[in-house]
């Protein structure tokens, strides 16, 4: 996938997308889909994150994570755009302000795709109750104090499961600092 | 100076699902700003939800979306973001870095030289920040050097990130880039450090409870 959306952010190459576009968007549609009532809704979100990501591609880089990510960043921040009133403050990597990160990210797509693998098999690990709260806390618009009343479970258990399930999977990527 | 009071995982986790309120999450955002290694963390949030976008039961779009796809791609005009080169970086300035990072520098209309200070009285300061989001209450403080703020408990949760100076609480030390999570079970007295004025941001989502009869009474006038 990183080398088709290289190679459309390079040759603008519409094969590309389209293979692209043919994953991704019933991904994407599915990922809205959870997040909104109205399907017209996820929809049009979904064209939306599928037209960016066509005109942003040239910005994608291996080394700032993997396609998947890439494309779940885009789709979170125009909805937040289209459904919250309110801004959505950011940091900005040019303000002078900006501090960089000593430490070097991962510069090839070799040592991306491998550390996708690394985690997609930490997550395999996770058990079932943290998985669903990772899904809970991603994929639907509850808050963590609605997730612990909808779970019947204590807000302090919320927080915990996600602490526990982050700490494995920081673990099992032996986080470089 | 390395940031040593990260924000937790908890709250990098709604940041990173995009469900923090427009308060908190310009001091998660600010906090970021200044704290690579929490940034690092982030990514590590954001790589696990694309990991479970991957994985997620896809749902067919409606109809033929490509065809549509194809031709609004065909009409638009070509995206000059898309085709231009990255700007170059710009020269290294000789003006000092700003106070007051991205995305706050914005929210108050300058750094720190420029802000018109409001007094809470015993020397301290404050500005308050408008959201939008009905659910924050944001302002900038000022402590002054050596003076502590009056101690107080929380309604619901206090973040307090420090932008310059710093300040003691509870034996810890929280210096430019900490960051500090209280919630309704914390009772505390931060102190600003001496030989210098403490300058944080503060959100809330209910009012302070302080000890002092006395601040309790002028509480509402200063909207703390
Ligand atoms: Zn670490
Ligand atoms: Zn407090």
């Amino acid at each position: 996938m990183a080398e088709l959306l290289l190679a459309i952010g390079r040759d603008r190459d519409i094969q590309a997308f389209e293979l692209l576009f043919k994953y991704y968007a019933p991904r994407v549609k599915a990922y809205l889909a959870r997040l909104e009532r109205d399907n017209q809704a996820a929809e049009e979100l979904m064209q939306e994150t599928m037209i960016a990501v066509w005109n942003k591609s040239a910005q994608f880089e291996t080394a700032r994570g993997n396609v998947s990510t890439w494309i779940f960043t885009i789709a979170r921040n125009l909805r937040i755009d289209a459904y919250r009133k309110n801004r959505r403050p950011d940091f900005d990597p040019d303000d002078p302000a900006f501090v960089p990160d000593p430490v070097p990210s991962a510069d090839s797509l070799v040592q991306e795709l491998q550390e996708a693998e690394r985690l997609r098999g930490a997550m395999e690990t996770l058990p079932e109750q943290q998985l669903q709260l990772l899904r809970l806390a991603f994929f639907s618009e509850r808050t963590h104090s609605d997730i612990a009343d909808a779970l019947n479970i204590p807000i302090g258990t919320v927080k915990s499961r996600i602490r526990l399930a982050f700490s494995k999977l920081r673990a099992a990527l032996e986080e470089r600092s | 100076m390395t940031v040593r009071h990260e924000v937790s995982d908890e709250l990098l986790a709604s940041y990173a699902a995009g469900t923090l309120a427009e308060g908190w999450r310009l001091a998660v955002a600010t906090h970021l700003a200044l704290a690579p290694h929490a940034r690092r963390r982030l990514a590590l949030f954001e790589k696990t939800a694309g990991q479970m976008l991957e994985d997620i039961q896809p749902e067919a779009p409606a109809g033929d979306v490509w065809v549509k796809i194809r031709a609004k791609i065909d009409n638009q005009q070509p995206s000059p973001v898309s085709t231009m080169p990255r700007a170059a970086p710009e020269k290294p300035s000789l003006a000092p870095a700003p106070v007051l990072p991205e995305p706050l520098r914005s929210y108050l209309g300058g750094d720190v030289m420029d802000l018109k200070w409001r007094t809470l009285g015993r020397g301290a300061y404050h500005i308050p920040i408008r959201t939008e989001d009905g659910e924050t209450n944001v302002r900038l403080l000022r402590i002054p050097a050596g003076k502590p703020v009056p101690e107080h408990s929380h309604g619901g949760r206090e973040l307090t990130l420090v932008l310059s100076g710093s300040f003691q609480d509870s034996g810890e030390l929280f210096a430019r880039g900490d960051i500090e999570e209280a919630d309704a079970t914390l009772t505390h007295q931060p102190i600003a450090t001496p030989g210098e004025d403490c300058i944080c941001l503060a959100v809330t989502d209910a009012p302070l409870r302080f000890k002092s009869m006395l601040l309790r009474l002028v509480q509402p006038l200063l909207g703390i």
